[in-house]
């Protein structure tokens, strides 16, 4: 490769794209924060804030090199570029970008994934246990398994899952959703349920927070699928198209389940539908057509919905439906292209529909069966053993009591100073903005009021 | 002496308490509420799971007033509180022996 090569518009794709996908962690926090109680919002968003410290700093030290320098049987990197190592030299081309461009928009998927876990173990995970997990589990978990699904050699082979398997995952359907679904599903089980699961009320405390959230998730994640062409042209413009279908196809395919099961159309299944469609098409964003997008979104909302009701059937407390949402969704997206994979999309299959045979689901079905269960086996010890030695879940006292004031000491909303403010008295109209001009009379008043 | 209690919707709170200020009531106390009756609350739903939200927000209004008004009390608030749907509240009438204005230690009628 030479400096000839590099494209400014594909850099400057992959470049905004990067920022577009780094803007879903924050947007993450928003969506997660808001289905949390009210006492437990801060550190359901400092869950997925600390994962930008923790996982950047890995990922130029050790992390890109061991998922995307050279490679060890398939399954992980090495060293050679360590530090970000020789990336600075005009001739450190991707493609036909940079390759430190490359590195800013995957570290942003790195970030992200151990993010999608916290909300597994919402209100009661020590914070410290939490940054011991990504660091640990990062770098057991998602550096090999992005290795394996997405590294390739430059001469046909790479990672054992996307060039030896060759299941599909265009943008992280196995390596981001089932792997982190997974290991939600091994930390909801090691730290156990909440305190009064099923008997107190645990209601999202803020709606608009997790439409807001959503809303960010959805825009970032056309870099997230889009920007994962790694070029500005016809794949990005597929990939960006099926991502908005797929995603509008899973709000509607949610909301009629919940129609149809609770006679109502509720927000939250509007912005989880959002998100579940949006996990969905992203494995498949370069394998399916648009109506095959279509066909993928609503049948992965409506499934996605019936899913995160399996943690009261099964029994684990699942906070904020990692597993129904993230595993399931991933899994549903992966299969699809089993079926709807069409050879005219970039990818270039044939799923079942489209006369290409089983082979393809078989290795959609083989590939997210590895990862799932590496990744629930690594979660699931890593979790023991944090819990045994520093701990992973805070006290009863402390989660009664409620994480943000005992992890982080803060509480987010003021409500004392908000009674004070408002008093007991009744809330005129006025015309204009009034004015501080108190006069005697007015205080007067006032004090009647107060009296 | 009656104790008139009411509780009736928050949004109903201001049209009670024109309308008792036009009817000559001179003061009134107000406390935030919540409860059920017939209505029983109702049901929320979050990805799945119903919440029975058996607690809706109220307001109690408390008028202390003479004998011979608190029947004329009672229809004024009924009439303002009235939206015709379920929810709507309740109004009752408590005796008072006696009611002690605190800045002056004057006693019942006078402390009105």
């Amino acid at each position: 490769m030479t400096l000839m090569e590099i494209n400014a518009g594909d850099t400057a794709w992959v470049l905004v794209s990067a920022a577009l996908v780094f803007l879903m962690t924050p947007g993450l926090a928003f969506f997660y924060g808001g289905m949390v109680r009210m006492k437990s919002v801060l550190n359901m968003m400092m869950m997925s804030a600390i994962t930008i410290g923790v996982v950047t700093v890995l990922w130029i030290v050790v992390g890109y090199s061991l998922t995307f320098g050279g490679d060890n049987g398939g399954v992980i990197g090495n060293f050679s570029a360590a530090g970000l190592k020789g990336l600075l030299a005009p001739e450190a081309v991707s493609g036909t970008i940079p390759t430190l461009s490359f590195v800013a928009f995957q570290l942003m998927f790195a970030i992200i994934t151990p993010a999608l876990i916290s909300g597994a173990i919402a209100d009661r995970a020590s914070f410290r246990g939490w940054i011991v997990f990504v660091a640990l589990w990062t770098s057991l978990v998602y550096f090999p398994v992005a290795h394996s699904v997405w590294f390739l050699d430059g001469e046909g082979g790479g990672g054992f899952i996307g060039t030896g398997i060759k299941a599909v995952d265009f943008a992280g359907g196995t390596a981001v959703h089932v792997n982190a679904g997974a290991a939600a599903l091994a930390l909801a089980i090691v730290l156990g349920k909440r305190i009064g699961w099923r008997k107190d009320p645990m209601r999202p405390h803020s709606l608009p927070l997790v439409v807001l959230g959503a809303g960010l998730l959805w825009f970032g994640w056309f870099g997230f699928n889009a920007g994962s062409a790694l070029s500005a042209g016809t794949t990005a413009a597929i990939t960006f198209v099926n991502t908005q279908a797929a995603t509008a196809a899973a709000v509607i395919g949610w909301l009629i389940v919940e129609r149809i099961r609770h006679g109502k159309a509720t927000t939250l299944g509007m912005a989880s539908g959002a998100v579940a469609g949006l996990v969905a098409i992203t494995p498949s964003c370069g394998a399916v057509t648009p109506v095959g997008a279509l066909i993928l979104g609503v049948v992965a909302g409506a499934i996605c919905a019936f899913a995160v009701s399996l943690k009261y059937k099964l029994g684990f407390d699942d906070s904020l439906d990692v597993v129904g949402v993230h595993l399931v969704g991933g899994l549903v997206g992966s299969l699809a292209i089993g079926f709807l994979g069409s050879a005219a999309a970039p990818s270039a299959v044939d799923g079942l529909f489209y006369g290409g045979g089983a082979g393809q689901l078989g290795r959609q079905a083989l590939a997210n069966l590895i990862v799932g269960v590496y990744s629930f086996v690594v979660a699931f010890i890593l979790a023991k053993l944090i819990d045994k030695t520093i701990g992973f879940r805070v006290k009863e006292d402390d989660e009664v009591t409620g994480v943000d004031q005992v992890e982080h000491a803060e509480t987010a909303y003021d409500f004392l100073a908000a009674a004070g403010l408002r008093g007991h008295s009744t809330v005129r109209t006025t015309a204009a903005p009034v004015e501080d001009t108190d006069t005697d009379d007015d205080a007067e008043k006032k004090e009647g009021v107060n009296a | 002496m009656k104790l008139i209690t009411a509780v009736v919707k928050p949004h109903k709170l201001e049209d009670v308490r024109a309308a008792l200020e036009t009817f000559g009531v001179t003061g009134m106390t107000v406390t935030e509420a919540s409860g059920y009756g017939r209505q029983k609350g109702h049901t929320e739903v979050y990805r799945g799971a119903e919440y029975e939200v058996d607690l809706v927000p109220k307001v109690r209004l408390e008028v202390a007033v003479e004998d011979g008004d608190s029947a004329d009390v009672v229809d004024v608030i009924v009439k303002a509180a009235q939206t015709g749907k379920i929810g709507d509240g309740k109004v009752w009438v408590t005796p008072v022996e006696t009611i002690v204005r605190v800045r002056t230690g004057e006693r019942d009628g006078d402390a009105l």
